[in-house]
């Protein structure tokens, strides 16, 4: 990345950060806001922990150029609360796409001082990455969903169709499959 | 040729600025209330009301606009809240003295995951509320709006229908009430109140109708009772090498058993039910287990009082019709805060019953004088604290254990202790969740007051969130795997939420873990836990 981008965007870090948590923050009803970014105790407000945490990790990631598998987790973890909150799949997932937001806004003066357009546009090329890992990680969390509600018919179900001689249970030996699920 | 007209496109400034972010800032009662698929479950069936006997049975569907309200809704429920104002004094308090303090609102498991502000517990309380004060209050006669009353109508009555079927009627928002309003009881009412015109869910009336029928929510008939217990006293042989034989609806037994009839079925429900077994054989303790009297939990209490006391009735009776001393009751949430608090005024006293003693220690459970009926963890606590039972922990040393306090457990009868005290006898590897988050203070799963449905899903999920982060942080500090609990609903629910938000962690009942350490005499070398993991030590020993 631009030298020079780099340098500013790592100056406003905290402003930047202090923009994204915000605007991610106004997803969500007016009065909840409120309780969502004043308290900090993590066991109290894990929606409000995780997206703090989540979304400076992030930001970090994307400004040192790290490769972004490394910061997924963190990804997950945001994606996996609003995945079960009462968004459209679209409302979900805006929050990516504030980052832009958030950084035209803190650099804007300094973005046109210094013509870093073109260093802007491979930053914001970055960011639609992180936003197509972000795809593949809601599809999976409401997949998953679908498939808790498999697995909870089956745990209850098991017993019986076992003891009806409907289902038979493979004996571990002659159970070689391998674990094919592949984990993002 | 004309020339064509040119088109201003505009430029993305202005696209950019156009598009808002926020949500809209709308006043509680102008923002109408969405049923979408998964964040609700199935409304009750017409032929399960026809069951009970409740009122309005019909086919409908909340997803439709008609839900097939009875004529004059409207003035029965008006009727309904009345008759409930003047007989429930509390009610007709919490209904008054709210100050709207703000303690509680961020205290509820659902408003904490969902955000949505019809989720703090001030404002489910205001839902019906601002209909009291309308109706009931001369403030909201005259002033209406301006003295926070409004309308009763179609749209007020489904918005209670969401959000009192949002609540788990858990009661951790009234441990932080400075007036000790108890947000279950109001939503206790509202779901009584919905009841008296049909507005139940699948989830609820089913397993009622069932219990009604079949004396449990799962409609297991006698002889699928006695088979299920004995499959797992096949399995219980096939690990320990000992025949346990209980007997069922044994005239003349010392002691009734009874337990959520989800121990009953499905894993890991079954797991712990092998516990019981295995630890009263080892016991040789004079019990009979019950085949009519098969439930110990009680969805007519998310129904209606009168439902729960109907349904709760065959407890006592089922104990007359035996001639039993007293009772033991297994791991179950609800089921203890109806039998702690309202079993004894419901159908008691139960005068022919004794005052609980221990046939093995002599102990007499004095805190059971009036109900006459002893959570297993208290007598199995006793147990182990007279050094009856022979236990080795280090047959549990590939779990590492954190214990859930069920709601109704520890905030309906201060249950905090026992279940502890045998999870630290039984296993070396315990580790307590935040203090926030547990004891008094525990999340609940999110999924209880027959709120453990599939359709609701999402929800169930974000109502756990709050629980599950902190599984997570004991999973990421300790490496724990093991969330034990006293709760059959938690047994249900749990898997789900664990699968969700903390993969790996399994989902024990506290008398599993018991019979994993439990020395039985005769027994034969265990390799595997009751789940047919390897011991630690013992692997490859198939």
């Amino acid at each position: 990345m631009d030298m020079k981008l780099k340098d500013l965007l790592n100056e406003k870090k905290s402003a930047i950060t202090k923009n994204w948590f915000d605007a991610i923050m106004e997803t969500y009803p007016t009065d909840t806001t409120g309780f969502l970014k004043k308290q900090k105790d993590m066991f109290a407000n894990p929606v409000g922990h995780v997206i703090a945490e989540g979304s400076e990790r992030i930001l970090e990631a994307l400004i040192e150029g790290e490769e972004l598998t490394d910061s997924l987790r963190f990804l997950d973890d945001i994606i996996r609360v609003r995945a079960v909150q009462d968004f459209t799949p679209s409302k979900a997932m805006a929050f990516i796409f504030l980052i832009k937001k958030s950084v035209r806004e803190e650099l804007k003066k300094e973005i046109s001082q210094n013509h870093l357009y073109d260093a802007l546009l491979e930053f914001e090329s970055k960011i639609d990455e992180l936003a197509l890992f972000a795809l593949d990680i809601y599809s999976k969390c409401r997949e998953q969903l679908n498939e808790l509600k498999i697995d909870e018919l089956k745990r209850l179900t098991f017993t019986l169709l076992k003891k009806a001689n409907l289902m038979y249970e493979i004996p571990v030996e002659e159970f070689e499959h391998k674990d094919l699920k592949c984990n993002i | 040729m004309a020339k064509p007209e040119k088109i201003k496109t505009p430029k993305p400034g202005e696209i950019a600025s156009s598009i808002d972010f926020k949500s809209p800032a709308t006043d509680w009662m102008d923002t109408p209330t969405e049923i979408k698929p998964g964040n609700f479950c199935w409304g009750a069936k017409e032929k399960d009301l026809l069951t009970l006997g409740l009122p309005n049975p019909r086919q409908w569907s909340p997803l439709d606009d008609d839900w097939k309200l009875p004529e004059g809704w409207k003035s029965t429920i008006l009727d309904g809240l009345s008759d409930r104002l003047s007989k429930y004094r509390s009610f007709k308090i919490f209904m008054d003295i709210c100050v709207r303090c703000g303690a509680c609102a961020d205290k509820c498991h659902f408003y904490i995951g969902s955000g949505d502000p019809k989720n703090m517990p001030v404002l489910r309380a205001e839902l019906i509320r601002s209909v009291y004060k309308k109706y009931f209050t001369a403030s909201g006669k005259f002033l209406g709006r301006l003295a926070g009353a409004r309308e009763l109508d179609e749209d007020v009555l489904k918005e209670w229908w969401s959000y009192f079927f949002q609540c788990t009627e858990c009661r951790r928002c009234s441990v932080f009430c400075p007036y000790g309003i108890d947000q279950a009881e109001v939503t206790i009412i509202g779901r009584e109140l919905l009841n008296l015109v049909g507005l139940n869910i699948d989830w609820i009336a089913g397993p009622a109708a069932a219990c009604y029928m079949k004396g449990n929510h799962l409609g297991l008939e006698p002889h699928a009772i006695k088979g299920n217990i004995e499959s797992m006293c096949d399995d219980i042989e096939d690990l320990t090498g000992i025949r346990v034989d209980p007997s069922f609806n044994r005239k003349g037994a010392d002691i009734l058993f009874i337990t959520p009839s989800g121990d009953l079925l499905g894993d890991p429900g079954i797991f712990t039910n092998m516990g019981y077994l295995m630890l009263f054989h080892e016991l040789g303790l004079n019990y009979t287990w019950s085949t009519y009297a098969s439930e110990g939990g009680n969805f007519g209490f998310f129904t209606s009082n009168d439902m729960a006391k109907r349904l709760n009735y065959k407890i006592y009776a089922e104990a007359k019709r035996l001639g039993v001393k007293w009772i033991i009751g297994g791991e179950c949430g609800h089921m203890w805060r109806v039998l702690n608090q309202y079993m004894d005024t419901w159908n008691g006293p139960a005068d022919f019953l004794e005052v609980p003693k221990s046939p093995i220690t002599g102990t007499v459970f004095e805190n059971a004088r009036s109900t006459k009926m002893v959570h297993i963890t208290e007598f199995t606590a006793d147990l182990i604290k007279h050094g009856k039972i022979k236990l080795d922990p280090s047959r549990n040393d590939h779990l590492k254990v954190t214990y859930h306090d069920s709601c109704n457990t520890s905030r309906g009868m201060g249950l905090l202790e026992e279940p502890r005290y045998i999870i630290k006898a039984s296993c070396n590897n315990f580790y307590e969740m935040p203090e926030n988050t547990i004891r008094e203070k525990t999340f609940c799963c999110g999924s209880g007051s027959g709120l453990n449905a599939s359709e609701n899903m999402e929800q169930r999920m974000r109502g756990g969130l709050a629980r599950a982060n902190a599984v997570k942080y004991v999973q990421d500090k300790h490496g724990v795997n093991v969330l034990a609990n006293i709760c059959a609903v938690d047994r249900a629910a749990f898997p789900a939420l664990m699968d969700y938000w903390c993969p790996g962690v399994g989902v024990y009942g506290t008398h599993e873990l018991l019979a994993n350490a439990l020395v039985m005499t005769g027994e034969k070398e265990r390799v595997t836990d009751l789940r047919g993991d390897d011991l630690p030590g013992k692997e490859g020993n198939e």
